[in-house]
């Protein structure tokens, strides 16, 4: 389904601020598979996101997506076959846009956009009767501007918009991060339905052990722009928050490892 | 009577020009100086197709194609080569002016002995009143041709604004709207949002330059240095539009542009007529920007005062 063959960026490159985000990750997605991606601040798993989203092109390597190689086409183009959440709940709508409009919108994803009316009457219909179904009210509110919805209401329409049209592989970037705990358990509960409605393909950046833990059929851990570690099947099954929380610590010490034995070296010999 | 009638005939003509204004400033958060330039080359294209005896709805219409190629260019400049937005602006406007002159051949071509919209609406005017040249409305004498140029142009004003509201709830259409309002997003839903911005920059150059072609054929003649300053009164139009209609539904915001124009045309002739210096005029309007610009802040800046008072 997705596939990542040595995929490298490095940001600023030849500048003080380089910053080597991605240093050769291999990943092969199966259809239907839900992956779970935790890492430190700076691991390179947002950037890992981003690459397969086509925010900005690789360095090296190769992505393939849906039998079809995407590594150079742009951000636009693989809209076709991706959709997003993003962490920010005002990435993912048009403030300035009506709740429908928004919706019709992501009815086109991917598809040409012609001078068709963009209301049309099977399509509000289905609007009403989906947008029902997230239990939040708005179905009577079809016609207000998004602007005026909560975080969480925006989120759960996002995910509504980016699996309106069946994507071949679905991006949650952090997507409850910034909500509040009761909104955040129902766009993980609406996450959850639509992923095994429409058994999705997913890439999930999350901060939350208890949600990398409880969620989805296997687990990857970035450091430093690499997966450290791969948990899959059975072994995905036996992870709990704690050992994720060991696995953090252990990764921190061989930090402090590295750097303190560096310092000591430099001291004695430079 | 003339005067007042006079004065809203400009008002709706410029009033597409407040349309433009407002597709670049408040749908694509685009600074687009290229306005200034392309009122003029729409009154160019047009005057110079007059002359040579082109009926006047297709000169007018080739008016608004060529406005629509420079706002294109404006755009191809921004998108494809990473101009700030303001400088590609101001390129194309300078680029323009010699444009213009070309077009025209000389600084100023008058239209009073040629057939344009006026003399057209006019002579319709004339077969409908069944051959009056001057009828009166609640006592106040109106010429033919004064009324008829007037009906003919709110007709034109409505039919362009429903054009765009019509537009604006296309599946192309929302998602121009959406470009400015959150590029990343419509990226994720599959726009291509460099195209978007030059489809919409020459939708709104065509506009203004539309309104020049009209403009010129109001005035009878077009004349190089017009457009000076247009944007800034297509600007103060458009925020007196959002003074008076207090929201910002894309339906009800092109009724304030259009409003907007009408009633800033009518404060002008008002303030001409207590004595104003002509020569302030430009002055003025951007003093009167500037104010529309800073009183929100100043306002918010007091009431977080008073909050914390």
């Amino acid at each position: 389904m997705l596939e990542l063959h040595a995929v490298s960026k490095t940001f600023h490159p030849d500048t003080p601020n380089e910053v080597r985000s991605l240093r050769g990750v291999n990943l092969n997605l199966q259809p239907g598979s839900w992956v779970i991606i935790i890492g430190t601040n700076g691991s390179g798993k947002s950037t890992l996101l981003n690459a397969v989203a086509g925010t900005f092109l690789i360095d090296e390597g190769g992505i393939r997506l849906a039998g079809r190689d995407v590594t150079k086409w742009p951000e636009h183009a693989r809209a076709e076959l991706i959709g997003r959440v993003f962490q920010n709940p005002f990435s993912g709508t048009s403030p300035s846009l009506t709740i429908e409009e928004n919706l019709s919108l992501a009815s086109h994803r991917g598809r040409s956009r012609g001078l068709g009316w963009g209301m049309k009457a099977s399509l509000v219909t289905r609007m009403r009767d989906e947008v029902s179904r997230l239990n939040m009210g708005l179905e009577d509110r079809l016609g207000n501007e998004i602007g005026s919805l909560s975080g969480g209401q925006r989120q759960a329409l996002t995910l509504l918009m980016a699996t309106w049209l069946r994507p071949e592989l679905l991006l949650l970037d952090e997507h409850t991060a910034a909500l509040d705990p009761k909104s955040a358990d129902l766009v993980i509960a609406l996450t959850e339905q639509v992923i095994a409605r429409d058994q999705l393909t997913t890439l999930m950046v999350t901060h939350s052990m208890q949600q990398a833990a409880s969620l989805g059929d296997r687990l990857i851990m970035m450091h430093r722009g690499q997966i450290i570690h791969d948990f899959q099947g059975a072994e995905k099954r036996r992870l709990r928050p704690d050992d994720l929380l060991a696995r953090f610590e252990e990764v921190r010490r061989a930090e402090q490892l590295d750097e303190s034995a560096a310092l000591m070296l430099a001291a004695r010999y430079v | 009577m003339s005067l007042l009638i006079g004065t809203f005939t400009i008002g709706l003509i410029l009033s597409l020009l407040a349309l433009g204004v407002f597709i670049s400033f408040r749908i694509f958060a685009f600074p687009d100086i290229t306005a200034d330039g392309s009122i003029t080359l729409g009154a160019s294209v047009a005057a110079i197709l007059l002359v040579h005896n082109v009926n006047p709805p297709l000169a007018s219409l080739a008016g608004f194609l060529a406005g629509m190629l420079a706002g294109a260019c404006t755009g191809l400049l921004h998108t494809r080569f990473k101009i700030n937005s303001l400088l590609s602006g101001i390129l194309v406007m300078t680029a323009l002016y010699s444009v213009n002159l070309h077009v025209m051949g000389k600084a100023n071509i008058p239209l009073l002995s040629v057939n344009t919209l006026v003399t057209e609406s006019e002579r319709i005017g004339v077969k409908l009143m069944r051959g009056a040249t001057i009828f009166d409305i609640a006592g106040w004498e109106v010429t033919v041709r004064d009324a008829s140029v007037l009906a003919a142009i709110a007709l034109a004003v409505a039919a362009t604004g429903i054009s765009l509201y019509w537009f604006f709830r296309t599946d192309l259409g929302m998602a121009m709207r959406a470009t400015g309002d959150n590029v990343q997003m419509v990226r994720a839903l599959g726009v291509n949002d460099a195209n978007m911005i030059v489809f919409g920059l020459g939708l709104s150059n065509g506009l203004v330059a539309l309104s020049g072609a009209l403009l010129a054929q109001y005035q009878g003649f077009a004349d190089v240095g017009m457009g000076i300053g247009m944007v800034v009164w297509g600007l103060a139009s458009v925020i007196i539009g959002e003074a008076l209609i207090g929201t910002n539904r894309v339906g009800l915001t092109i009724v304030g542009a259009v409003m907007g124009s009408v009633l800033f045309r009518l404060l002008v002739a008002v303030a001409l007529r207590w004595g104003l210096n002509p020569n302030d005029l430009k002055l003025i309007t951007a003093g009167f920007v500037f104010c529309a610009l800073i009183v929100p802040q100043f306002l918010h800046k007091r009431k977080v005062q008073a909050a914390h008072a």
